[in-house]
């Protein structure tokens, strides 16, 4: 699995922080996303698919 | 904007807002038909114009998601009769803006609630909460849950938040809670609007002159250090919004939410044996309430697609949150309430670019009452017929006037 942010879309909601927060963080000086893991293990990709399906400004993108 | 393909059924010409299904936690019942049949109808809101109505989750998804969108008469102007749909949009109302000067203020504010930051709030919150509750037990004879519970705790955290004095905390929670009570009277409303603009204005001048380590201090210093500069109206507007947006729907949710627990004695039950239950509790108690209750208004602002229906550029939509919020092919059994759903995926605090800011405060609030209410109050009971208590069903968030409630005291234990 491969991930993929657009941080111009982001719109700080926080959700996938809360869905994967090994995967998700949120940058402290704006609040908009920051991918912490490009290729998330087996273990993490049920919780990045939910964090994609959760983010409100389609700026999750995952490729499998 | 009248012109529309799809056909609706003969009694249903009208935006319906009425919950006549005799539950009470229940949305109109013809918000399941919308979702059963085709398309987006368009139907007649109360403010006086058609409204193409988007009631299926995939769908509301879809329009709140889309940028061909104006929020410039939102959130639910669609519902008051004789509200304004081309009211000029005051600068700082996050609420109402759209395009980039939006995502400008969004993103000067969002710092302030990323899920880190709002976590280092928990003990304050946990603090206040089992304030509340001590002040409550301390107590004999039956108290309203609303006034004493359900909208100090929310207030105060929003004083925390904006960085309010301890000294004028209980002046400004009296009158927040008269601006919010829908029980106030004209006067006392008007009184009370003009007391928290004039406490806002001055709380943002001081802020101004001496930046503090609070929101408003931060988000002033941001500001300037960004090149963005906010004006005394644009700080105020957004402080309000904040207060309004903060206080009263986590208020409706903790009076509703706890109405709607009790009536379910298997479901609490369950989160008082395991308050780690609030988490997946807080999220499906959102989803099940949906308390903006006629869902949010937006104008086309281009030609999109929802479904396979076009909407064209100038017409009205009105997504409706509480009828995607109990689509079944997305939340099997939906007017159930099943604390342990993962039902984060819903849609009462919107979707798209205007998704709640606040968010994570609002569940950490909740969190903290569901975890903590039933715990230190388990016999906690209505000190009323449950016919007795009234609804707000007319107002834009929805919720209980007054929650009368009691419980055993443990000397009566004796």
């Amino acid at each position: 699995m491969k991930v993929r942010i657009d941080v111009d879309a982001c719109v700080g909601a926080g959700q996938c922080v809360l869905a994967a927060p090994d995967v998700f963080d949120q940058r402290d000086e704006d609040g908009m996303v920051v991918l912490l893991l490009e290729e998330p293990p087996a273990e993490l990709e049920a919780a990045t698919e939910h964090a994609a399906l959760l983010c409100p400004a389609l700026a999750i993108v995952v490729d499998r | 904007m009248s012109e529309t393909t799809v056909d609706t059924p003969a009694d249903l010409a009208t935006f319906p807002t009425a919950r006549d299904s005799g539950c009470p936690f229940d949305p109109p019942a013809e918000y399941a038909e919308l979702r059963a049949q085709e398309g987006t109808p368009a139907l007649a809101c109360p403010v006086g114009v058609d409204a193409r109505v988007v009631s299926r989750y995939a769908d509301v998804r879809a329009m709140l998601g889309d940028p061909n969108l104006s929020s410039h008469a939102a959130p639910s102007t669609h519902v008051v009769a004789g509200g304004l749909l081309d009211r000029p949009v005051a600068p700082g109302s996050l609420l109402n803006m759209d395009g980039p000067g939006h995502a400008r203020l969004r993103r000067l504010l969002t710092p302030e609630f990323t899920v880190k930051r709002i976590q280092a709030m928990r003990p304050y919150v946990q603090g206040l909460v089992d304030d509340h509750l001590d002040a409550l037990l301390a107590r004999t004879g039956p108290v309203d849950l609303v006034a004493d519970f359900a909208l100090p705790i929310p207030s105060l955290v929003i004083c925390e938040l904006l960085g309010v004095d301890y000294a004028d905390r209980d002046r400004f929670q009296e009158q927040t809670a008269v601006l919010i009570g829908t029980n106030s009277d004209p006067a006392a409303l008007e009184q009370a609007n003009l007391e928290v603009v004039g406490f806002m204005t001055q709380l943002v001048l001081t802020k101004l002159a001496a930046p503090g380590d609070d929101l408003l201090g931060r988000l002033i210093v941001r500001a300037r250090e960004s090149g963005q500069e906010l004006s005394v109206e644009e700080l105020v507007t957004l402080g309000i919004t904040l207060l309004i947006a903060g206080h009263e729907t986590t208020a409706n949710m903790i009076g509703l939410s706890t109405l709607a627990l009790l009536r379910q004695p298997g479901q609490l039950a369950a989160l008082r044996a395991d308050p780690g239950l609030a988490g997946t509790a807080v999220d499906e108690m959102l989803r099940y309430l949906s308390i903006v209750q006629f869902g949010v208004l937006r104008q086309a602002t281009g030609d999109l697609t929802i479904g396979d229906e076009t909407i064209r550029a100038g017409e009205w939509l009105v997504a409706v949150l509480s009828a995607g919020n109990r689509d079944e092919s997305v939340f099997p059994d939906p007017d159930r309430i099943d604390l342990k759903r993962e039902a984060t995926a819903h849609l009462a605090f919107g979707y798209g670019i205007h998704q709640c800011l606040g968010q994570q405060l609002a569940r950490v609030e909740l969190q903290e009452v569901f975890a903590r209410l039933h715990q230190r109050i388990p016999t906690l009971r209505l000190a009323v017929p449950f016919e007795e208590i009234e609804f707000k069903n007319d107002a834009l968030v929805y919720g209980v006037r007054a929650l009368p409630v009691t419980w055993d005291r443990e000397e009566d234990d004796r």
